[in-house]
């Protein structure tokens, strides 16, 4: 055996290394990364759409907003798939969008500018995933505590700040609105925000040493511990990140309705949450993918979307998506059992 | 009373138990001898229930029994007190005494009942102060080892297994479960009793069984007058000899790491030592006489008072800050403590020096690949591939991996925590090559291990700690197996 320390310039076998690029592509990486199931399902309700109403479902206006109402969710869904790998979660991820927008929407923020209320909606809501990070990682607080709190006071303070008052945008500032009425190729202009996050965060979660702490510090706190990551550090940031992903959507979401309102985003979290499970992240920790997550909101997005063409009651929609949850959660812990040796 | 012949327990690529044959009498105090990894644990578990034996009869009162499950082993009146005392913390003092089997009709607990039959047994070990109503996790650790009992006792156990009960006790305290012990046995309980003090066996101890490699070497040896010379080498003297490799003739470098007046308060206390480079510093010690925590002190990992200097620096006491200064620790439990089991080896190898694959985050995952491919060829892991899930390799080969972690870099001091715990024999010898390798290549390595001819084969000088307290400090070949058994469990210095 040679001397271990030393750097030597043959890197082994070559055949193991094309071996794998074989797979690079990325219908086969999708293929590989277990999530045929949901692509398979999402196949179905694409058929079943087509079938039921084929007027209207394959059109691209439908398309289009499809994806519209998938990019304001998407995009705190990407921030909530880091902070679950990342062993957590975050419950405060609406009423921090909701305070975000509000909070860019103030007369006084608005006197300044679209810029400035974009980028007021993005501090407000890294500062506020911050003070989670911070509560969570140094105060030692149960991350759904600590985020269930916030979720609650971000909702009350977003109240205060908008005496419960929806505000609307002002024509000199619809450079914001124009994120959703402004179209390139046809696709509004916050589809591709949400394709960007998405992309960002897939590069963040795979290419960088960030993305690869997420995993060990959500796998193994104790060995990310003694291999030398800053754990606490790490979390902190985790959480600031999906506070981020909060105030980008809060943007996403001004374009939309062209208010800021303390009643947006209600029930997000749950959204955000369930499509990352579906998704096939771990709750626990440790394992899961952006592509996943991203999947499983659209699986949810056409389900409603589904409903609604269809004439549909809404409650029997709620019922559709907690079956789908559950269905997923028992598929994956088969495909699970039968990967381990 | 219990009478077990010819045991097998085959575990993949280790046989744990090799035809262990052991006899105990209603009311006496049996006590089981070996060393880490003799098979103790596994025979234990055997009677309790939680493994099955391959080959081999139990006879218990004549009759043949096959316990399936740890209920029936309960069914039976076997009960056993484990190391860690497995109680619930939040529930009353009644309550884990009858978990399980509560004083109820259709699912509603009658508290009354169950606290005056709690305090009924309570007074029989002589403990009415214990009230049944308390919070378990409030008790001191030696009133949850009469909880323990009282459990054991209110399943109308006949014989009650014991194993280590007084490594977590006070020297009073120890006084007081012998003297509970000596009341059931004189009620024709039959107590198996484990330990590694040899003054607490000849105390308490009726007869002893001494097991070797998972076989049994001696039986019924009475336990008040059996030399001590003899009892160890007969736990001694293995069959499996490891190879250990050569010393190195140059004499070791510079000083790596100097180690003064280290406190860490109820695990050790004054520990001063040096490594230098190309060294190779051995602790030898039972579990719990704090080896293991003096490395985790040292890599800044558990608080403590004292200094420790690294390349002629004080280091700061943070983890984050020690790796980056050059040390790397392979911890005690490997899969607990060190890997990501679901994540591939690659990932596994990198994860102590990310920042050196990175520019500005960004991964250099060809030039990471390229490392871990070395490494894994380097340090012979197989199968041969860097992406293969940790969770699939064996352990010699996990343990490769956590080693490989700390080939990259500019290491100074590696510490190593029980580095061939659940290695077999051949993979042994390749660590020892390995870690030596590690050593000639000028770092220093500080190794603790529970097996006596490991640390004195493997380290160039030794310290010997017991409860706490560093009491010889040597050159290991002026040491043997015999003379640090006796002052590790003895406590005599050489």
């Amino acid at each position: 055996m040679s001397d271990p320390t030393k750097p030597r310039t043959d890197t082994g076998p070559p055949g193991l290394a094309t071996a794998r690029q074989a797979v690079a592509n990325p219908l086969g990486r999708l293929i590989e990364g277990g999530h045929v199931g949901l692509l398979v399902a999402i196949a179905l309700l694409v058929v079943v759409g087509l079938v039921t109403r084929p007027d209207a479902f394959g059109t691209t206006s439908n398309l289009i907003s499809i994806l519209s109402l998938a990019a304001t969710i998407g995009v705190i869904t990407v921030g909530a798939t880091f902070v679950i790998i990342g062993g957590g979660i975050d419950l405060s991820v609406g009423a921090v969008m909701a305070l975000s927008s509000v909070w860019a929407t103030t007369v006084a923020t608005q006197e300044f500018g679209p810029v400035v209320m974009a980028i007021c909606a993005i501090l407000v809501g890294t500062g506020t995933g911050l003070v989670n990070g911070i509560l969570i990682a140094y105060g030692r607080l149960v991350p759904f505590i600590a985020t269930l709190a916030m979720l609650v006071a971000a909702r009350g303070l977003a109240q205060r700040m908008s005496d419960r008052k929806t505000q609307l945008i002002q024509p000199e500032n619809s450079a914001i609105v124009e994120l959703s009425t402004t179209r390139v190729l046809g696709v509004p202009l916050l589809v591709y925000v949400f394709a960007l996050v998405v992309a960002l965060g897939w590069i963040l979660l795979n290419r960088t040493t960030f993305g690869r702490r997420t995993y060990a510090v959500g796998g193994n706190p104790e060995a990310a511990r003694l291999a030398g990551i800053d754990v606490r550090r790490h979390t902190m940031l985790l959480y600031a990140l999906s506070g981020l992903c909060c105030g980008i959507a809060a943007i996403l979401i001004m374009a939309r309705t062209t208010t800021g309102s303390s009643t947006h985003g209600d029930l997000y979290e749950l959204d955000a949450i369930a499509a990352v499970i579906i998704g096939g992240t771990l709750l626990t920790g440790g394992r899961g993918t952006i592509i996943g997550s991203i999947l499983g909101l659209l699986i949810f997005t056409l389900i409603t979307n589904l409903f609604i063409l269809n004439g549909l009651n809404t409650s029997d929609q709620l019922i559709a998506k907690g079956l789908i949850i559950v269905v997923a959660v028992l598929l994956q812990r088969r495909s699970l059992k039968e990967r381990a040796p | 009373m219990l009478v077990m012949r010819g045991i097998v327990k085959q575990f993949p690529g280790v046989r744990a138990l090799d035809g262990v044959d052991l006899d105990v009498r209603a009311g006496e105090v049996h006590c089981l001898l070996g060393q880490n990894g003799a098979g103790k644990s596994t025979l234990i578990k055997v009677l309790a229930g939680v493994h099955q034996p391959d080959e081999g009869t139990v006879e218990f009162n004549g009759k043949r029994i096959r316990p399936s499950g740890p209920n029936d082993a309960i069914r039976l009146g076997f009960a056993t007190i484990y190391q860690e005392l497995d109680l619930v913390d939040g529930l009353s003092v009644t309550d884990n005494i009858y978990l399980g089997h509560e004083h109820a009709k259709l699912g509603f607990v009658n508290r009354a009942a169950g606290n005056r039959a709690a305090r009924q047994v309570l007074e029989r070990l002589g403990h009415p102060e214990i009230r049944p109503t308390t919070e378990v996790g409030r008790l001191s650790p030696a009133a949850k080892q009469v909880v323990s009992m009282a459990r054991a006792l209110s399943h109308d156990a006949r014989l009650i297994i014991m194993d280590e009960p007084s490594a977590a006790l006070a020297h009073d305290e120890v006084a007081n479960l012998f003297r509970i012990i000596r009341e059931v046995t004189a009620q024709g309980v039959a107590v198996v009793y484990i330990s590694h003090r040899l003054e607490e066996i000849r105390e308490i101890g009726d007869r002893v069984t001494v097991l070797k490699d998972g076989r049994t070497v001696a039986v019924g040896l009475p336990a008040g007058d059996t030399p001590t010379s003899q009892i160890v080498s007969l736990m001694t003297g293995r069959d499996v000899e490891y190879v250990f490799p050569p010393r190195p003739t140059e004499p070791p470098g510079e000083e790596v790491l100097r180690v003064e007046g280290l406190t860490s308060p109820g695990a050790f206390r004054d520990v001063s030592f040096s490594v230098r480079a190309g060294e190779i510093l051995g602790l030898a010690g039972l579990v719990g006489s704090g080896r293991s925590e003096i490395l985790e002190a040292v890599y800044g990992a558990r608080p403590s008072t004292g200094k420790v200097v690294l390349s002629g620096k004080p280091v700061r006491k943070s983890v984050v800050g020690n790796v980056r200064r050059g040390m790397g620790l392979a911890p005690e439990e490997r899969k607990a403590q060190a890997l990501l089991l679901d994540q591939s080896v690659t990932a596994n190898i990198s994860l102590g020096s990310l920042p050196a694959f990175a520019r500005l985050g960004w991964l250099d995952r060809t030039r990471e690949r390229a490392e871990a491919e070395r490494l894994v060829k380097a340090l012979d892991i197989r199968p041969p591939d860097p992406e293969r899930a940790v969770k699939t390799l064996s352990g010699g080969n996990q343990q490769k991996a956590v080693l490989a972690r700390w080939l990259l870099g500019s290491r100074k001091l590696l510490l190593l925590d029980e580095p061939t715990r659940g290695v077999d024999v051949g993979a042994r010898a390749e660590l020892y090559a390995v870690i030596r390798e590690l050593a000639d290549s000028g770092i220093g390595v500080l190794l603790v291990s529970s097996e006596v001819p490991e640390v004195l084969g493997l380290a160039d000088r030794v310290l010997v700690v017991r409860e706490g307290s560093v009491i010889h400090e040597g050159d290991a070949r002026e040491l043997d197996e015999h003379l640090v058994l006796d002052m590790i469990m003895n406590g005599r210095a050489a």
